[in-house]
C-alpha cells in the first residue's frame, strides 16, 4: 500500500462491552481486534528508520518489526518477535501504560493519533494462544546451576523464563496458592482475565520452571537455608504488598477494607462468585473508594460490579494529578463511578455493632508544589461534610512486606524497607542475592518489574557461571 | 503445597483431629504458630493452629471445631484424602523462657492451641498450672495430653458435669489469685474471645501479665491484606504477622468480636448451601 493511503487510515477503535452491561459483570471490557482491524491498524505504522517507540519501551520490544509482520498477516511470527524481548505480551498488551511509554513517542501521534501499539500486541498474543501455536523453544544444555526465585509476580516470572532458557534449574517459591503476584490477586478479571495469566505460567512450566506455591520464604525456609539446600543464587521479587492505611479514626470498622483485601477476596479467592466459591465479600450499596491510582480504579469498578448503587471515588488532589491511567478513569466514569476530587476523608463513623455508616471528609484546594512536583492539597477550613456509606476501600498505596528482609542478615534496605539493589544487575548487598521489581522500586508497573527481571537474569547467569 | 491426611480422630461431638503429612512445616514450626489451608479449588483459606508436630515423621497435627462450611467439609475428609494447599508455619512463635510459674488456660477447642504452648513452657523449666474448660464434660478435649505437660491441672465445666463448676476465669481467680499463696508470673489464654476477655479482666485485677492468642478473620496470613487487623494498645496490628499472641490487657476485644462477625450472614448462607448439597448427595 502506498504511504499516502496508509496515512489516511484512522486509528482503529477498540470494540468494548457496553458500559451499562459491563458494570454488572466481570467479563473483560475491551473485546479485542479482529485480524482485519489489526492489519488495518498495523498499516498505519510508517516503519520509521529510527523508531522512537522502541526507546519508550522499558524492554525494547522491536515494535516496527512485529507490526510489519501483522501487516503481512504473519500473526504468529509477530507474537514470536515480541516474545524475544517480552515474555508476557498478552499481559502487557492489556495493562501497560502505552500512552506514556511507546505510543507517546510514535511520530504518527504528532499529527493525529499514535499507532495502537498496545492493542496490536494484545491481538497477536491472543491470536497465538487461541491458535494453540505457542512454541516451546529448545533449551541449551543444562548448566547444573540451581536458582531460587522468591515471588511469582512479573519480575519473578521474567527471571525464571530467562534463566530456564539459559539452561539453569529454576524454582519459584510463591507465598500464595496461585502464581502471578499482583496479576492474580490484584488486577481484576475484567481487565486481565486470569486464564491468560494461568497460560503464561503454564508456558513457564513447560519450559521446565518448577513452581512451589504456598511457600513463604522467611517462614518455611530463609534465604540462607535456600543456599544451604544447594541453590547457587536467589532472586527476590516479593513486590510491594503491604497495605497502607491513613490512621484516621474508625479505620477498623466492619466494612472498611484495604484495597489489597478487597481485591484479593474478589480476584484470588473469587468472592464475586460466592456462594459457588466459599470466600465472602461485603457487597455494599454505597461504597467510598479512597485514592486516585489504578488500584483505586480497580476497587471502584469491582464495587460497582458487586452491585453497588453508588461508588464514590474520593481523591484529595485534582484530576490532573490522578496517577491512574486515563483510559481507566474514562472506563470508570462510563460505568457510573462518581469522582469526588479535592476531597479527603478525616474519619469513619460507625454504629454500635461496629459497622461503618458514614465517612466524614474535608474539601481541599491546591497549594504550592510538593516534593513530587504536584501541587500540595491543603484543607479548606470548615468544609467538613458527611456522606452515608456502608463500605469503604482504602487504596492509598502499598509498602514493602518485611518477611524476607527481616530474616536475611546483611541484606541492606532503604528507609522505607525496600531492598537496595543495583539498577543494572539487581545485585544486593548479599553475595548471590539479587532483587528487582516493586520490592526495589516501590509500587511501579508490570513492565518495569519485567525489565528489572530481565537485567537480573543476565547478571545471575554471569554470576553462577563464573562461580 | 498439598498435604495428605495420615490420621483422623474425633475428639468430641464437633471437634476433630487430623494428622497431616507436611515434613517441611513440621521441621520448622514452633509453639504458637499456625497453618493456613484450602481444601479444594472453590475453598476458603482457613487458619488453624499447629497443635503438635513430629519432625522425625514429618507430620503435623491440627485440631478444629466444626463451626461452618470449611470446618464441616474438613471434618468429612478421611485418611488418604489430600488438602489442596497447606502453608506455614505462619505467625510469630510464642515467646518462651523460664520465668517461674505459668498458668495456661484453654477454653473449648482453645485447648488445642494452648497445648503446644504449655508443652514449651514446661520444657523451658517453668512450673506449669493448666486450666482447661468447656460447656460440659463431653466437650472437654485433650485432658490427658495437658496433664502430661502440667504440674497442676484444673478442669472446669460451665454446667458442673465434670470438675470445677464454672468458667476458667472463675477457677483461676478463686483457686489461685484470691488465695495468693502462689505467685503467678504469667498467664497464657486461648479460647473464644469472650473467655479471653473475661480472663484478662481477672488477671488485670491481680496484675498478672497475660498473653492471649487471637483468632481474627484472615485471608492471606502473610501481612498483605489487613483482614486480620486488631487494635492493641491503641495501635493497629496484624494478627497474622505481628501475632497471633498479644498482651491481653491491651487488646480491644469489642472490636475483635465485631470484626469476627462481618460475614455472619454469608457464612450461614454458605453453610446452609453446603448442608443442602450434601443432603441431596451432590457433594459440595
Ligand atoms: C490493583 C493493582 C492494579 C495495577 N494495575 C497496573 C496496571 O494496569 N499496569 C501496570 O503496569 N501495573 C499495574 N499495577 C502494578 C503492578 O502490578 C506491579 O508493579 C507489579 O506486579 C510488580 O511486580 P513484582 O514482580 O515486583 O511483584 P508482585 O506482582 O507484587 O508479586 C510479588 C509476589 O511475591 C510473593 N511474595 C511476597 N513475599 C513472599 C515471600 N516471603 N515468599 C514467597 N513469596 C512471596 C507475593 O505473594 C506475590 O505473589 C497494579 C497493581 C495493583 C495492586
Ligand atoms: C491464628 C488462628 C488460629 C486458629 N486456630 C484454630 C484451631 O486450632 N482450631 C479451631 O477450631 N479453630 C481455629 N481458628 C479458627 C478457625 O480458623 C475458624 O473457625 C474457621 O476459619 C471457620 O471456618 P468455617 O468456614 O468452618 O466457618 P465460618 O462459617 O466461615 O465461620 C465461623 C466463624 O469463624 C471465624 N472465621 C471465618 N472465616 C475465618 C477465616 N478465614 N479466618 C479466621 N477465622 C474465620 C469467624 O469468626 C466466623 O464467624 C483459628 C483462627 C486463627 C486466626
Ligand atoms: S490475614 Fe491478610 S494481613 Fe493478616
Amino acid at each position: 500500500m502506498e504511504m499516502k493511503e496508509r496515512l489516511k487510515i484512522p486509528r482503529q477503535p477498540m470494540p468494548e462491552q457496553d458500559p451499562q452491561v459491563r458494570k454488572r459483570n466481570f467479563e473483560e471490557v475491551p473485546l479485542g481486534y479482529t485480524p482485519e482491524v489489526a492489519k488495518a491498524e498495523a498499516l498505519r505504522c510508517i516503519q520509521c528508520k529510527k523508531p522512537e517507540c522502541v526507546e519508550g519501551c522499558p524492554v525494547e520490544v522491536d515494535i516496527p518489526g512485529f507490526i510489519a509482520l501483522i501487516a503481512e498477516g504473519k500473526f504468529i511470527d509477530a507474537a514470536r518477535k515480541i516474545k524475544q524481548t517480552n515474555a508476557l505480551p498478552a499481559v502487557c498488551g492489556r495493562v501497560c501504560p502505552q500512552e506514556v511509554q511507546c505510543e507517546i513517542r510514535c511520530v504518527r501521534g504528532r499529527k493525529g493519533e499514535p499507532v495502537a501499539i498496545g492493542r496490536l500486541e494484545r491481538f497477536v498474543a491472543d491470536y497465538e494462544r487461541a491458535a494453540g501455536e505457542v512454541s516451546i523453544p529448545k533449551i541449551e544444555t543444562q548448566t547444573g546451576k540451581k536458582i531460587a526465585i522468591v515471588g511469582s509476580g512479573p519480575s519473578g516470572l521474567t527471571v525464571a523464563g530467562d534463566l530456564v532458557q539459559m539452561g539453569h534449574d529454576v524454582t519459584i517459591f510463591e507465598a500464595l496458592h496461585a502464581a502471578g503476584g499482583v496479576l492474580v490477586y490484584g488486577i481484576p478479571e475484567f481487565r486481565l482475565p486470569k486464564a491468560i495469566v494461568a497460560s503464561e505460567v503454564d508456558y513457564l512450566k513447560k519450559l521446565g520452571v518448577k513452581i512451589e506455591t504456598s511457600n513463604v520464604i522467611g517462614k518455611v525456609a530463609t534465604v540462607d537455608e535456600l543456599f544451604a539446600e544447594g541453590y547457587d543464587a536467589v532472586f527476590l521479587g516479593t513486590g510491594a504488598g503491604l497495605p497502607s492505611f491513613m490512621n484516621i479514626p474508625g479505620e477498623n470498622l466492619n466494612g472498611v477494607y484495604s484495597a489489597n483485601e478487597y481485591l484479593t477476596r474478589s480476584n484470588l479467592m473469587k468472592a464475586y462468585r460466592f456462594p459457588e466459591y466459599d470466600t465472602p465479600i461485603v457487597r455494599g450499596k454505597n461504597v467510598a473508594v479512597i485514592g486516585g491510582g489504578n488500584v483505586a480504579m480497580d476497587s471502584a469498578r469491582t464495587a460497582m460490579r458487586l452491585g453497588a448503587d453508588h461508588v464514590y471515588l474520593v481523591y484529595r488532589r485534582s484530576r490532573q494529578e490522578m496517577p491512574a491511567r486515563i483510559e481507566e478513569i474514562h472506563h470508570a466514569e462510563e460505568e457510573g463511578i462518581e469522582l469526588h476530587l479535592l476531597t479527603n476523608p478525616i474519619r469513619y463513623i460507625g454504629n454500635d455493632k461496629g459497622w461503618v455508616t458514614g465517612i466524614e471528609c474535608l474539601r481541599m484546594e491546591l497549594g504550592e508544589p510538593d516534593d513530587s512536583g504536584r501541587r500540595r492539597p491543603v484543607p479548606i477550613k470548615g468544609s467538613e461534610f458527611v456522606k452515608d456509606v456502608d463500605t469503604v476501600v482504602v487504596a492509598i498505596g502499598a509498602g514493602s512486606n518485611p518477611l524476607v528482609q527481616s530474616t536475611t542478615p546483611g541484606l541492606d534496605t532503604n528507609k522505607w524497607n525496600y531492598i537496595i539493589a543495583d539498577e543494572e544487575t539487581g545485585q544486593t548487598s548479599r553475595e548471590g542475592v539479587f532483587a528487582g521489581g516493586d520490592i526495589v522500586t516501590g509500587a511501579a508497573t508490570v513492565i518495569l518489574a519485567m525489565g528489572a527481571g530481565r537485567k537480573a537474569a543476565r547478571a545471575i547467569h554471569k554470576y553462577v557461571m563464573s562461580k | 503445597m498439598s498435604a495428605k491426611i495420615l490420621g483422623k480422630q474425633q475428639l468430641s461431638e464437633n471437634v476433630f483431629k487430623l494428622v497431616l503429612d507436611a515434613p517441611k512445616i513440621a521441621k520448622k514450626r514452633k509453639a504458637g504458630q499456625f497453618v493456613v489451608l484450602r481444601i479444594h479449588e472453590e475453598g476458603e483459606r482457613i487458619p488453624l493452629t499447629i497443635a503438635d508436630a513430629d519432625p522425625a515423621k514429618g507430620t503435623l497435627t491440627i485440631i478444629f471445631q466444626v463451626v461452618g462450611k470449611s470446618t464441616a467439609h474438613l471434618s468429612g475428609l478421611e485418611v488418604g484424602d489430600s488438602l489442596l494447599d497447606l502453608v506455614g508455619p505462619m505467625g510469630k512463635p510464642t515467646h518462651v523462657e523460664k520465668i517461674g510459674t505459668v498458668v495456661c488456660v484453654g477454653g473449648g477447642v482453645g485447648v488445642a492451641p494452648v497445648y503446644p504452648i504449655t508443652q514449651a513452657m514446661k520444657n523451658a523449666g517453668n512450673y506449669v498450672i493448666s486450666i482447661i474448660g468447656a460447656r460440659c464434660k463431653d466437650l472437654i478435649i485433650m485432658e490427658d495430653e495437658m496433664k502430661a505437660v502440667s504440674d497442676e491441672i484444673i478442669v472446669t465445666t460451665d454446667d458442673g458435669s465434670y470438675g470445677y463448676h464454672g468458667f476458667v476465669s472463675q477457677a483461676l481467680e478463686e483457686k489461685y489469685l484470691m488465695a495468693g499463696d502462689k505467685k503467678i508470673d504469667l498467664a497464657v489464654a486461648v479460647g473464644p474471645v469472650p473467655m479471653m476477655r473475661a480472663l484478662c479482666d481477672v488477671t488485670k485485677k491481680y496484675n498478672v501479665p497475660t498473653v492471649v492468642s487471637l483468632n481474627s478473620i484472615m485471608v492471606d496470613a502473610t501481612g498483605m491484606c489487613g483482614a486480620c487487623r486488631v487494635t492493641v494498645g491503641g495501635k493497629t496490628r496484624f494478627v497474622c504477622v505481628d501475632g497471633p499472641e498479644f498482651d491481653g490487657h491491651q487488646v480491644d476485644f469489642k472490636e475483635l468480636i465485631d470484626r469476627q462477625r462481618i460475614y455472619l450472614d454469608q457464612e450461614k448462607e454458605c453453610y446452609d448451601h453446603y448442608c443442602t448439597c450434601r443432603q441431596q448427595g451432590k457433594g459440595a
